[in-house]
Order: C-alpha cells, then sequence, then structure tokens
C-alpha cells in the first residue's frame, strides 16, 4: 500500500478527478433499489441494498457464489416472489415509480424490466420467429407485418439475424447454445423493454460465444440500460461502466468500474479481485 | 402510473376466470366422491348389524340373512392369491432392483406394467380355460390364481421401487463382514425394505380385495360354506354384484352393507399405506 | 450363484405368463376364428341360439362409452391437474390429491351400485330430460329415458378415469422445467399465460399419453359399466339407450355358455380386447416416459 504523503497528494489529485466523474455519472437513474431485503422463507439473502443503475449503462454486479446478486438481480423484475416463500422489502424505482407500489401490475413491470437468464430457454415447441414473437403476441400484436418486422428488427439488435434469417420455422432448440442465448436475447428485446436484466447469460456457453454476447450488451446500451450480473471479473471489467460488488447479502463497494478495480475502497473488494477468496 | 396497453386488463380478466375454472374442476370432480362415500355410508349403516358379519344367505323371499360365508370367501381367496402373488412379486421384484439394470430386467418390468393393464376380465377368462375348464368345474384355487396373476406385478413394481431405496452402503458393508451376496439380499436388504414392501403389499390386496370380474367364472359363488378348495366359493364382491342386479329390495339393502363393509376396508388399508409411504419416496437409486 | 437363477426365474415368470395368456387365448378362440374368420369383427348378429356370432355391437358399446367418457373425463382432469400442478399452494395440492386417488382405489362394484341406486336415477329425472328439452332434436338425445343406457356407461367410466388421467398429466405439468416457466414470466406473462403458452405445449405429448393410458383403463372396465349400461347388443345412435360392451358382455355371457362355439366366441372377443387394451397402454407408456414423468407405482398408473 502506498506511504500517507502520496496517498494525500492521490486522493487531491483524484479527488477532483471524482467529482468531475461524479457530475458525469449524474445521468438519470433509470432504475433506483432502496434498501431492499430479500428472503427465501428465514434465509436472508438480500441484505439492505441500495443501488443506483444509470440509464444507458452497463452495471455489473459481481460476488463469490451465495452473495445474493442473482437475488437482488430478480428483485429489479418482481421474479423473486415467484420462488414459494420468498418475500422482499424496500423499494425499487423505475423512473421514479416504485414496481413494488399497491396498485403496479407485475405483469407490466416484466414487460418494461426484460430477463435473461443464465441458461439458454428458448421455448421447444416454438419456432425461431414464433420464440421472438412470444411476447408480442401475448400482448395482443397479431398483424403479421408488424410481427416479421419486429422479429427481424430484434434478431438484429440481438446480433442473429444474419444466422438464421433463412431458417426462422426451425425450432427454437434447433440451434447451437450461443444463438440459443441470443435468441432468448432477441426475444426479451423484441417487447421494447427499458432495462434489460442478464443473469450470468454468458456462463453456460463457450468463449467465442461469450464474447459475442458481451459486445452485444456494448451495442444495447445505447438504446437501453442493462444490468449484468457475473461471476467472471474479467468480463465485468471488460464489459461494464459501473460495478457493484456483493459480499453476504451486503452491497459493499459501488463504482465506476475502472475505479472499483484499479482503486477499491473497502478492503473485502480488494481481496475477492486479487483472488484472495471467491 | 406504469402504462399498460389495453389489452391488459382482458388477460387479467382471463387469469382469474381461468384459476376459477380450474379450481371448480377440482369440485366437479369431488362430487361424485362424495356421493359415493354419503351413500354407502348412510345406506350400508342403516343395513348393517351382527347378522350381516355371522349368517349365511338366505334364499330368495326370506329377509334377513347375512354374508358371513362371502366376507370368509373373500380372505380365503386373497390368501390363495398371496401364494401366487408374493412370491412372484417379492422375489422378482428382487431380481428388478438387484439384477435388472439389462435388456432382460427392461423387458420383465415392461411385461409388468402390460399385465397390469390386461382388463381383470381377461384374466378371469385365460383362468378359466386354464383351471376351470380342466377340473371340470369352479372352484376357490381358480379364483385364486386369477386374483393372483393381478397381484404379482403389482407387488413386483412396488417391490423394485423399495429395494432401490436401500443404501448401496449397507449393501457394502454386510458383503465387507463375508456375508454371501444372497443372505445380503435377504436378510438385510430385505428387511430394511421389509416396511415398504408391507404397504406394497396392503395396497395390492387392497385393489385385488375389490375386485369383482376376475371371480365370476373362475370361483364362480356359493351360498354356504364353503372349505374345500376344489369347489366354488362366495366372495364379498360377487355377492354384492348378485344383490344388486336383483330384484328384491332386501338384497340391495345387503349389498350396500357389503358396500360399506369391503369400502371402509379399502379405504383403510390404501390411506394407511400411504400415509406410511409417502415421506420414504424421496432420493431414488438411478435405474 | 443359485439364489440369482431362482430370482432370476422369478423374474422371468411375468414373461412367461403373459406370452402364455396370449398363446391359451388364441388356442382357445381357434374354433371361433376359423369358423367366423375376420368377419367376426363387423358382423352385428350375435346369437348364441343360431351359433352365430360378431364382435361389431359390442366393439361398438365399448368404442362408444370409452370415448363419451374421455369426452366428459379428459376437460374436467386438466382442470384438475393445472389446478393441483401451477395454481394450488404445495399442502393444498398434496392433500387434493391424494383425495382424488382415493376415488380411484373405490372398488368397481361399488361404483356400479351407486351408479344404479344413485347416479342413474339422477340420470334419468333431471339430468336426461333436461338434456332432451335443451337438445332433443339430436338422435344423440332422443328416445325414452331410462337412467341406465350408455351415457350412464360413459359417465361412469368418466368418473373412473379422472382419477387416473389428472394425476398422470399433474405428473407431466409438473415435470415440466422451471426455466421455460421463468422465460415466459420474465416477458410478461400472467400465469394463465405461463401455463397456456409455455406449460401446456411443453408437456402435450405427455399429456396425450396420460389421456390414452385412461383411454386403456376405459376399455377394459367391466363391473360398473355391466351395472348401468343395460346390456343390450344393439348400436344406436341415442345416448339414452342401452347398449353393451366387451367387457360387459364377457361378464354376462360365460357363465350361460353352453355350447363350444358359444364359448369359444366368447374367448375370441376376450382376445380381441386383450390385443387392444395391449396396444394403447403400449402407446400410452411410452408418450408419457418420453415426456420423462414416470408414475410411481404407488400412484397406480
Amino acid at each position: 500500500m502506498m506511504d500517507v504523503s502520496t496517498s494525500v497528494w492521490t486522493k487531491a489529485f483524484f479527488g477532483t478527478a471524482e467529482r468531475m466523474l461524479r457530475i458525469e455519472d449524474m445521468t438519470a437513474e433509470r432504475i433506483k433499489a432502496v434498501s431492499v431485503d430479500a428472503y427465501f422463507g428465514r434465509t436472508h439473502a438480500v441484505r439492505g441494498v441500495s443501488l443506483g443503475i444509470q440509464t444507458n449503462r452497463i452495471t455489473a454486479i459481481i460476488g463469490p457464489s451465495g452473495c445474493g446478486k442473482s437475488t437482488f438481480l430478480r428483485c429489479l423484475n418482481r421474479m423473486h416472489e415467484l420462488v414459494p416463500g420468498a418475500r422482499m422489502e424496500g423499494q425499487v424505482f423505475l423512473d421514479g415509480e416504485d414496481v413494488y407500489g399497491r396498485d403496479v401490475d407485475p405483469v407490466m413491470v416484466r414487460r418494461r424490466i426484460g430477463m435473461v437468464f443464465q441458461r439458454p430457454n428458448p421455448f421447444p415447441t416454438m419456432s425461431i420467429f414464433d420464440n421472438v414473437a412470444a411476447g408480442l403476441r401475448l400482448n395482443g400484436v397479431r398483424d403479421r407485418r408488424l410481427l416479421d418486422e419486429a422479429v427481424e428488427q430484434s434478431l438484429r439488435q440481438a446480433a442473429l439475424w444474419d444466422e438464421v434469417k433463412d431458417v426462422l420455422g426451425r425450432p427454437g432448440t434447433s440451434i447451437s447454445g450461443g444463438q440459443q442465448q441470443r435468441l432468448c436475447i432477441a426475444r426479451a428485446l423484441a417487447v421494447k423493454p427499458e432495462v434489460l436484466l442478464m443473469d450470468e447469460p454468458a456462463s453456460a456457453l463457450d468463449p467465442a460465444s461469450t464474447l459475442k454476447i458481451e459486445e452485444l450488451a456494448r451495442t444495447l446500451r445505447e438504446t437501453l440500460t442493462v444490468v449484468l450480473v457475473t461471476h467472471n471479473m474479467q468480463q465485468a471489467a471488460r464489459a461494464s461502466d459501473s460495478t457493484a460488488f456483493m459480499l453476504n447479502g451486503e452491497l459493499v463497494e459501488f463504482g465506476p468500474t475502472a475505479e472499483v478495480f484499479t482503486r477499491p475502497r473497502d478492503r473485502r473488494t480488494e481481496d475477492y479481485i486479487t483472488g484472495r477468496f471467491g | 402510473m406504469i402504462a399498460a396497453p389495453s389489452t391488459a386488463g382482458t388477460r387479467r380478466v382471463t387469469d382469474r376466470v381461468m384459476t376459477w375454472l380450474t379450481a371448480a374442476a377440482v369440485l366437479i370432480a369431488m362430487a361424485p366422491l362424495a356421493s359415493v362415500l354419503i351413500y354407502v355410508t348412510l345406506q350400508g349403516a342403516s343395513a348393517l348389524n351382527w347378522d350381516f358379519f355371522t349368517q349365511l344367505p338366505k334364499p330368495v323371499g326370506e329377509l334377513g340373512g347375512g354374508m358371513a360365508n362371502a366376507i370368509s370367501g373373500s380372505l380365503t381367496l386373497i390368501l390363495l392369491a398371496s401364494c401366487l402373488g408374493l412370491p412372484v412379486g417379492i422375489l422378482g421384484g428382487l431380481y428388478l432392483a438387484e439384477l435388472g439394470n439389462g435388456s432382460l430386467g427392461w423387458w420383465i418390468r415392461f411385461t409388468a406394467d402390460v399385465l397390469n393393464g390386461v382388463p381383470s376380465i381377461v384374466v378371469g377368462v385365460f383362468v378359466y380355460t386354464l383351471v376351470v375348464v380342466p377340473m371340470k368345474r369352479f372352484s376357490a384355487i381358480a379364483g385364486g390364481a386369477a386374483l393372483g396373476i393381478m397381484m404379482a406385478p403389482l407387488v413386483m413394481r412396488t417391490t423394485e421401487e423399495l429395494v432401490r431405496l436401500v443404501p448401496t452402503s449397507l449393501r457394502e458393508a454386510s458383503l465387507a463382514l463375508g456375508i454371501p451376496w444372497w443372505v445380503t439380499t435377504l436378510k438385510v436388504v430385505l428387511r430394511t425394505a421389509a416396511v415398504g414392501i408391507v404397504t406394497g403389499v396392503m395396497l395390492a390386496v387392497a385393489r385385488i380385495g375389490g375386485e369383482t370380474a376376475p371371480l365370476l367364472f373362475t370361483a364362480f359363488n356359493n351360498q354356504y360354506w364353503q372349505t374345500r378348495l376344489d369347489q366354488p366359493i362366495a366372495s364379498l364382491t360377487v355377492q354384492l354384484y348378485n344383490y344388486a342386479i336383483a330384484p328384491y329390495d332386501d338384497w340391495h339393502r345387503q349389498a350396500w352393507a357389503a358396500a360399506l363393509v369391503l369400502m371402509s376396508i379399502t379405504l383403510l388399508l390404501n390411506i394407511a399405506a400411504r400415509l406410511v409411504s409417502r415421506p420414504r419416496l424421496m432420493a431414488r437409486r438411478p435405474r | 450363484m443359485a439364489f440369482r437363477v431362482v430370482l432370476t426365474v422369478f423374474g422371468l415368470s411375468v414373461i412367461v405368463l403373459v406370452g402364455w395368456m396370449m398363446i391359451q387365448l388364441l388356442v382357445t378362440a381357434m374354433p371361433a376364428i376359423q369358423r367366423f374368420g375376420a368377419a367376426f369383427l363387423w358382423t352385428s348378429r350375435w346369437d348364441p341360439v343360431h351359433n352365430v356370432f360378431g364382435a361389431l355391437t359390442f366393439a361398438y358399446g365399448t368404442v362408444a362409452s370409452s370415448l363419451l367418457a374421455l369426452i366428459l373425463a379428459v376437460p374436467v382432469s386438466l382442470g384438475v391437474a393445472i389446478f393441483l400442478a401451477e395454481i394450488a399452494p404445495v399442502g393444498v395440492s398434496t392433500v387434493l390429491s391424494f383425495v382424488i386417488e382415493l376415488l380411484a382405489s373405490i372398488p368397481s362394484v361399488i361404483l356400479g351400485l351407486w351408479g344404479i341406486f344413485v347416479m342413474a336415477p339422477f340420470l334419468r329425472n333431471v339430468v336426461e330430460p333436461a338434456l332432451q328439452a335443451v337438445l332433443g332434436w339430436l338422435p344423440l338425445f332422443s328416445g325414452p329415458m331410462y337412467g341406465i343406457g350408455l351415457l350412464a356407461g360413459g359417465m361412469i367410466l368418466a368418473i373412473m378415469l379422472l382419477p387416473i388421467v389428472s394425476s398422470v398429466s399433474r405428473e407431466v405439468l409438473r415435470a415440466v422445467p422451471l426455466s421455460q416457466r421463468e422465460a415466459a414470466y420474465a416477458l410478461g406473462a400472467t400465469r394463465w399465460e405461463v401455463i397456456h403458452r409455455a406449460v401446456l405445449p411443453y408437456a402435450r405429448t405427455g399429456i396425450i399419453g396420460a389421456v390414452i393410458l385412461g383411454l386403456g383403463r376405459a376399455l377394459g372396465e367391466t363391473l360398473a359399466v355391466t351395472m348401468v349400461i343395460g346390456n343390450r347388443p344393439q348400436i344406436t345412435t341415442s345416448l339414452f339407450q342401452p347398449a353393451y360392451t366387451i367387457a360387459a358382455a364377457l361378464a354376462n355371457e360365460f357363465s350361460e355358455a353352453t355350447t363350444g362355439i358359444y364359448i369359444s366366441a366368447l374367448i375370441e372377443l376376450a382376445a380381441v380386447l386383450f390385443v387392444i387394451s395391449l396396444i394403447v397402454n403400449a402407446i400410452a407408456r411410452w408418450l408419457v416416459w418420453r415426456v420423462g414423468a414416470t408414475p410411481t407405482a404407488m400412484s397406480g398408473a
């Protein structure tokens, strides 16, 4: 660790830079989680996490297995409550409105906050086209032309169009794992969500597909906000703008990715990043 | 307000409606069960008396009498059936669990399932041609054989499942002590699985105890006490059937009483067996 | 080693048994097979006096009553399976499933007794008049109403099928992976939409298997049917008329069969029933096995 004088100087210099960064960081927060606690029965999986997710940025959440990052993610789009015995406390604001408000329909929340899962889960009884169109059809879109356009647009956004445009009628499970995951991303994008939650989207895929997904995430952030949970630190460092580190259900540190990885403020963050545990 | 497209309301309503519809389906499904239970209990209880259990059936026209011979006949038939069903079932089940992982085992399992699905009346016809015709008469043995054929696959499947649940470590511990394989299987494995096997047998007994069709032309029926195994024998189910389709009110009354006795025993066996066995069927050894 | 041989012998005995059954039935039915040939299957005349036998009326009754049973039972069973697998909380679901399985354990003859004295009068006094009043112009609902008849047979079969179709369907639904449901929820689907669009299509094969399993059971049901179906060998378009099934015919006529050819014809009927139920059951189990839902031996499936 640096000696005191240099650290004071560093702090002074970087302090200004930090303040500048913080002004830049003051882009709107699409999602703001306030004091979120999540329980599975009596297990307290997420402890008082408050986090602001910035619009049109990629926010990564890292931490060792079991630290509660996936659970927290699922609290954002109200998927957590689907587990029997699960409950949560706290608030999650989407554009200033609490998604857990009394009159709020979880179905609508999940339309605006989409999710991609660890293992690709396309609907096997549906074709590639039907998979992507599934969300639209649920919302009552019947016009074939609209569906065609939307499916093509979503597949292009997911960087899958060129690979499947001639085989849209094939079953959703007939393509490779990496392609299936991009299909799931296209499916999620088709309903035009404002936020896309990605729960370790590349952990079941080969390295080539993993890189494709990371590139994809970077292009996606121009049009929407991405939250990426990953256990792969290099991926977080490569792909995200801000990083949150969670440990034992608590939010230990949150800040711009470059800072968290080069000058972590908390000792535990530093230990995790340097591989002393996890 | 998180804006909702206009279809959202209909979707919510559909969701509610379907939930209520499926709940209604459950109520519809329970209705006949409730009705049967209520009628059998009410009608049967009013007709049940001590005579039912002690007296023989009276000839047509005379009131009263009971079904004592039918009750003992059913018990006799179940005992006879067990002579066939238990050995084949338990030993066959042991085979499937211990040695049955190859293709022969697959065929045996498949055949046992097939046997399970054979209509009981066809089993009766088969035993008729096999036993009744050569013997030139209906007999308790024929009835027992028919019921035994139906019992075997039931006991086989439950025995196999339960023996598979016995942990390998138990077998290995016994074998490591130098105990021969057959002793291990019989004394250690079978004994551990014993409770479960017994409940499986209880279920099988409940099932064959309620069978009528295979007895109609094997054991036939008998209005008197019967101790010989090569003569027709009465059974609760066949007697019930005969009384139910007859035109006499008194016989109908007795039919309800028989139904109450039969149903009580069947339900008791089933409930007891399932209550005991349910928590055990958790981990399974891979097939 | 001797013990292994003993076990193997007992294991093989089921195969021997079923094989023997097939051969024995064929051999004893041979006189009738030779006499009537394939025409047996489509001759409707069943005349013990003149020794002319044809299976058509019984086949019709069997198929008609089973189909009617399926039409009545399948929607209700599906509803029950969906409710128990997807909607009800776990504790409620376990208890209710148990109760419905109890319905399966009621002996056929007791259901028949209830059918004669409770269900048939109900049909005669309430259901059939109502049907005739509203839909009497259809030949299905025409004619005198006895209560006993094809409709009663179909209904009692439906009651017997319900537990098996619903419990196997329930297992099939539970075997659908969680990830499929999550994918649908994450798109913003309501619970019914998740069931309807993600779970049911995935489980489709298995549910068809459950239905066919029920069909297999219906084809062989004897006692309850024979007590309420009227036992008249006729082909009729009206559901209110009595009819006859193969199993019921066997139950009633066997002990009265006198001549050799009569008995042989009855055995041929039994053989036909045997083969049909074998095929149906095999198809059903294959379908259910394919979806990965294996009913345990305890569930009676």
